[in-house]
């Protein structure tokens, strides 16, 4: 495995495979993804979708792995439960280990901007579900990266607090521009906030969407409706006006 | 959000409870799997009854005063003895050998633990001595221990320390071992460095688990000073309790009881004060 200098893309896979004890998860995945685009990775449990990401943010480095990708240096992993340390107050959680001058500045700044203002010093056991969740993204926000990776931020939730946290990760992600691959289950989420889904299957990419709709976007839309019918149905789910 | 949802919920229910006072139906007797809480004190039930019926059955002649001192009898004795200065030394000595032993255990099985859980070298070294140590009973050292360090006090402080010692080590090596994966893994994509993330990651994560071993070892260090104390000495409650055996005092055994009760209880009590200041952050879990 080898690293090379991110040229003009940001994420570049070439032949990726990568197994867990001879079972292979990941299956030769070419790709490539320009600076500063929302893709999205779909696909059923088990096709790959997360240990791609995993891949990518340098995790499970027990895998057995082949083929090459090179990412930019700064990445931050948004995970689907906060991680938040316990010990540690939301302030403290979100700048662990940022090395920079103005870290607490930038810090409350970042809260202000997720809605977390007034926790600063709060424990992480006394915020909700949804809170936590903003916290986590505000600690990935903060480092200012060129690509976040994000696997299923979201899927804890309930459906009222994800509509919020999309809309406040697509206003925050418009701010910075980082290149984002957001893993997900949820089919009107990809539609909501990417410019590329990408349909994983049997750890390859079957399918490869553009998605030029203009924000923001609704539900309602024809075209919207269009894709979310070819999407589940390349999921499994037969649907007919859903 | 979800406040607010709940917030105005309840705010429909009890305004629909102004209306309709009997609108709830009464609850139907749902079969409880757990026991309900008990109220703060009445944990203390128990031990009353006996010592109340161990006060009877004195009274009443049931219980001779040379098998058995009736409790009223012992705390008389027990506030004489304190009162013209006979118990103080003892108790000092006591508390000196308990305490010394306890110190040098928790910071010799802290360092150990340490050294073992966050380096492979360590364990190698550290980890079979100790579970081989935990094999023996601290009581089985005795006679090598007198031959090495004679029948003074070192004997009995370093029989004291090696008793906390397994303890100690036996759980902070294991909450060090033990820490979230996921933790791991976040330290890693922020890019935290070792030393980093020993102090905020790994050491606090441990915390917990070293709070454990103290609560057992403030406990066993004092259990260990009773068998210690019948062993060439003048001074220290076991050396006091064993005395009255010889002259048939059972109100000083009560004593001697007693004392050791309650420092068993005031010193798991002082160290769940302190692990509660420490743990605060763990308050709002609802524990």
């Amino acid at each position: 495995m080898t690293f090379h200098r991110p040229l003009p893309s940001s994420v570049v896979l070439r032949d990726l495979s990568r197994g867990f004890k001879g079972k292979t998860v990941l299956d030769r995945i070419s790709l490539e993804i320009p600076h500063g685009r929302f893709v999205a990775l779909l696909g059923e449990s088990g096709s790959g979708k997360t240990t791609l990401l995993r891949a990518l943010a340098g995790l499970d480095e027990d895998a057995e792995t082949h083929g090459h990708f090179s990412v930019p240096d700064n990445v931050s992993v948004l995970f689907q439960d906060s991680r938040l340390l316990p010990w540690m107050s939301v302030i403290d959680n979100i700048t662990l280990g940022l090395r920079r001058p103005d870290a607490q500045a930038a810090a409350l700044d970042m809260l202000a901007a997720v809605g977390l203002a007034d926790k600063a010093e709060a424990w992480p056991a006394t915020l909700s579900g949804g809170q936590k969740q903003r916290a986590s993204l505000a600690r990935s926000l903060l480092r200012e990266p060129a690509l976040l990776l994000a696997d299923e931020p979201f899927g804890a939730l309930d459906a009222l607090t994800r509509m919020r946290m999309h809309a406040l990760l697509f206003q925050l992600v418009e701010r910075q521009k980082p290149t984002v691959i957001l893993v997900t289950h949820d089919v009107d989420e990809a539609l909501l906030l990417s410019d590329r889904i990408l349909v994983l299957k049997d750890g390859r990419i079957a399918e490869d969407h553009a998605i030029g709709l203009p924000h923001p976007r609704r539900a309602h839309q024809p075209e919207f409706a269009t894709l979310r019918q070819t999407l589940l149905r390349s999921l499994g789910v037969e649907v007919d006006n859903v | 959000m979800t406040d607010i949802l709940s917030a105005r919920y309840i705010h429909a229910a009890a305004q629909a409870e102004r209306r309709e006072p009997f609108v709830v139906p009464a609850p139907t007797r749902a079969t409880r799997l757990t026991p309900a809480r008990l109220p703060a004190g009445l944990r203390l039930l128990g031990p009353i009854v006996v010592i109340a019926i161990w006060e009877a059955a004195s009274r009443l002649g049931l219980i001779s005063p040379s098998t058995l001192t009736a409790p009223s009898t012992a705390l008389v004795t027990g506030y004489q003895m304190l009162a013209d200065g006979s118990l103080l030394p003892h108790l000092l000595a006591s508390a000196f050998r308990a305490y010394t032993g306890l110190f040098l255990g928790v910071v010799v099985g802290v360092a150990l633990a340490l050294a073992s859980g966050l380096t492979r070298s360590g364990e190698a070294l550290i980890d079979g001595l100790i579970q081989i140590k935990r094999a023996i009973p601290t009581l089985a050292l005795i006679p090598l221990v007198i031959i090495w360090l004679g029948i003074g006090e070192a004997m009995k402080i370093f029989l004291i320390f090696t008793a906390v010692l397994v303890p100690v080590y036996i759980n902070t090596h294991a909450a060090l071992r033990g820490i979230d994966i996921g933790h791991i893994e976040l330290a890693r994509t922020l890019g935290l460095t070792r030393s980093e993330f020993i102090r905020k990651v790994a050491l606090p994560g441990a915390l917990p688990g070293f709070f454990v071993s103290l609560r057992l070892a403030v406990a066993l260090c004092w259990t260990a000073l009773v068998v210690l104390e019948l062993i060439n000495t003048q001074t220290g409650i076991g050396y006091l309790m064993n005395r009255a055996r010889d002259w048939g005092q059972t109100d000083i055994i009560v004593v001697g009881i007693l004392i050791y009760a309650a420092l068993g209880l005031v010193s798991d009590a002082v160290v769940r004060l302190i692990e509660a200041r420490v743990l605060s952050y763990r308050r709002s879990l609802g524990s």
